[in-house]
């Protein structure tokens, strides 16, 4: 196993305070690797100075052995990652096809497979096909936000909170999804505050505080350690 | 909304009727202009036609600026501006430059694109195509300009792109009235004598038809249809994106800017082209009459018409420009069928057509069609379903886009 995304020494400055301050993080070709944090600790910062929204104060982000750092979102999307963002953030006017085929905006090829594809991981979007996005459920929207970012056939799909406003069940839909398509060789970086489900699916796990990385280890360790357990996922967790 | 949900046969009669109609149409634009007789009524429905298919290519302009991209940008008036100067400067004919000109010395300009290609193709064809080379030379200097003024002005968002562009709407009024341009803009002065719809006329052998109300229809038309293809071609589809979610169409890898760039420009290239129609239209322009009122009176269109509606621009131009100018005249004659209505006098109309607008966006929020379009596919659908509803209702898969 390779290293596919590596971030050294990142600092990055959001709306007037060091949102992150020197955090670095190793993702693994293959790998679902997840960030873990109350609101405000830095995580969506991170993602969105990988995918280029945000530019970094200082640090490097190399990808694929290539520095990636302060690069332009269109040109991050070119070398293979994707983003789904906080929030789903679909197209609400346009069809549920218009935002997929939006997802593979940079493509020249043909779509046809990759539509098969995300068809047959979520049912669901191809009986609503020509439906606004906007009229989606919210466990809908959050499918074709997923299904939208694996249009661009990322080698890095990074997720911002998956699991936010949905119900249990749906939530736990979603990360049988993120399972799914990790099986089929994309690397995930995802951001949770829901710890549990983060790290019940994640191959290692980093715990971000207030801009800073505190914990570092696989899920399964993190997922048994006393202090996740009562900063994280409550001191009644039951498996 | 979408073209897609009807079956391809559903498409092919939609489109033979759509030929049909335009066909028809221009039949009988034709017949307007040559054969059928000057009275009452022809002589309001030639300039509300006229009019109408010019505010139409404006509207749909603007929209696909502020309804397709979701760009609040109120410079409308400025790029007509241009677009109408750029135009009669080129079009005033050689030996007219002194007269209209009179206090500049003739002016600095002393060439008329018609009049240089009819001295080659003959004064009806010179006209013809000099009129379309120097609508297109309109169109792009606004779009140059909009190139120029969109690398700052484009950074900023929502209200603040409203305001800097209404500024530069304005400061354009201003520099073509300065006196120190008066060589090319003749400062305050009218702009006149340059070629005009009365003057596109087409001529087999000895005999000569005009073509003075077809000729915005073709421009409008061949207009609009670029900015269709435009829209449902993937940059449209990106305006879209942009329109409804900028940061999530940025994570999908589309340059903001750069589209939004090319929204500008090309928006501003057809108000350049409308500008250009409304100064063959009226015969004179005069920059002061460039307001801001003028934007948002094309800016109420689109509203009226749907924000995000092709098909909702044109239908609202025409029934904006026909209650305007003609409709609603009556209420300013001061009698109705020979009785004498006290309170109907000069300016009553404008009282009665600001009660309508209310209603209507009271009414109809999204406007008359709101982002959908009508269209002959859609009418086809709508009468087969009318014929046998049951087997219709089987195969409607998503919502009728023509509802």
């Amino acid at each position: 196993m390779s290293e596919l995304l590596r971030i050294e020494d990142l600092r990055v400055n959001y709306g007037g305070i060091e949102a992150v301050k020197g955090i670095n993080v190793s993702v693994e070709e293959g790998q679902i690797v997840t960030l873990i944090g109350s609101n405000g600790a830095g995580k969506s910062t991170t993602l969105r100075t990988i995918s280029g929204l945000v530019k970094p104060k200082s640090g490097k982000i190399t990808f694929a052995g290539e520095d990636i750092t302060g690069m332009d979102p269109t040109n991050v999307v070119h070398h293979g990652i994707t983003m789904s963002p906080e929030g789903r953030r679909i197209f609400p006017d346009m069809t549920v096809k218009e935002n997929l085929i939006m997802g593979a905006y940079l493509r020249k090829d043909d779509l046809s497979e990759d539509f098969e594809y995300v068809y047959s991981l979520f049912p669901r979007l191809k009986e609503r096909e020509w439906q606004a996005g906007g009229t989606l459920s919210g466990g809908e929207q959050q499918m074709l936000a997923v299904a939208r970012a694996l249009m661009a056939k990322p080698k890095l799909m990074m997720m911002d909170e998956p699991s936010l406003g949905l119900a249990p069940l749906v939530v736990k839909g979603i990360f049988d999804i993120i399972r799914q398509i990790n099986a089929q060789g994309v690397t995930i970086l995802l951001v949770e505050q829901n710890a549990n489900m983060a790290l019940q699916v994640a191959h290692s796990a980093y715990v971000l505080e207030t801009g800073s990385i505190t914990m570092t280890g696989t899920g399964a360790e993190l997922l048994a350690d006393e202090r996740i357990k009562e900063a994280y996922l409550g001191k009644h967790h039951e498996d | 909304m979408n073209e897609t949900l009807y079956t391809s046969s559903e498409k092919k009669t939609g489109n033979v009727m759509a030929i049909c109609a335009i066909a028809l149409v221009y039949v009988f634009l034709f017949l307007l202009d040559n054969f059928l007789p000057s009275n009452s009524f022809t002589l309001m429905l030639i300039p509300v036609l006229k009019k109408g298919a010019i505010y139409s290519l404006i509207c749909v302009s603007m929209n696909l600026l502020n309804g397709f991209t979701g760009l609040f940008s109120l410079g409308q008036a400025g790029f007509l501006l241009i677009g109408a100067y750029s135009y009669a400067i080129f079009a005033i004919p050689a030996d007219q430059h002194s007269a209209v000109y009179q206090y500049f010395d003739g002016g600095l300009i002393q060439f008329s694109i018609p009049e240089a290609l009819g001295s080659v193709l003959g004064t009806n064809l010179g006209n013809f195509l000099g009129a379309i080379v120097c609508i297109i030379i309109a169109g792009l200097i606004a779009a140059a300009f909009a190139a120029l003024i969109g690398i700052p002005v484009l950074r900023l968002k929502s209200d603040y792109l409203a305001i800097a562009t209404l500024g530069f709407a304005e400061i354009i009024r201003a520099i073509c009235q300065w006196t120190g341009l008066g060589t090319i803009t003749n400062g305050s002065n009218l702009l006149r004598k340059y070629t005009s719809f009365s003057d596109i006329k087409i001529s087999f052998g000895d005999t000569v038809f005009k073509l003075s109300t077809i000729f915005p229809f073709l421009i409008a038309m061949v207009s609009i249809l670029l900015i269709v293809l435009l829209i449902n071609s993937s940059y449209g589809r990106a305006f879209k994106a942009i329109r409804d979610d900028e940061v999530a169409a940025e994570a999908m890898g589309i340059n903001l800017f750069k589209h939004k760039m090319l929204s500008f420009v090309i928006s501003s290239f057809f108000a350049g082209v409308g500008g250009a129609l409304l100064a063959m239209y009226q015969t004179t322009i005069q920059a002061s009459a460039f307001k801001t009122a003028m934007t948002y009176e094309i800016l109420l269109i689109v509203v009226i018409g749907g924000i995000g509606s092709v098909t909702g621009s044109c239908i609202a131009s025409f029934l904006y420009i026909a209650c305007n100018e003609w409709w609603l005249r009556f209420l300013d004659s001061g009698s109705v069928f020979g009785l004498s209505v006290p309170f109907f006098r000069d300016g009553f109309r404008k009282v009665v057509f600001s009660v309508i607008i209310m209603v209507v966006v009271l009414f109809f929020s999204r406007g008359i069609m709101g982002d959908k379009e009508l269209s002959f596919a859609g009418l086809v659908r709508r009468l087969k379903r009318r014929k046998k509803p049951a087997e219709a209702a089987e195969t409607s898969g998503g919502g009728d886009a023509n509802e």
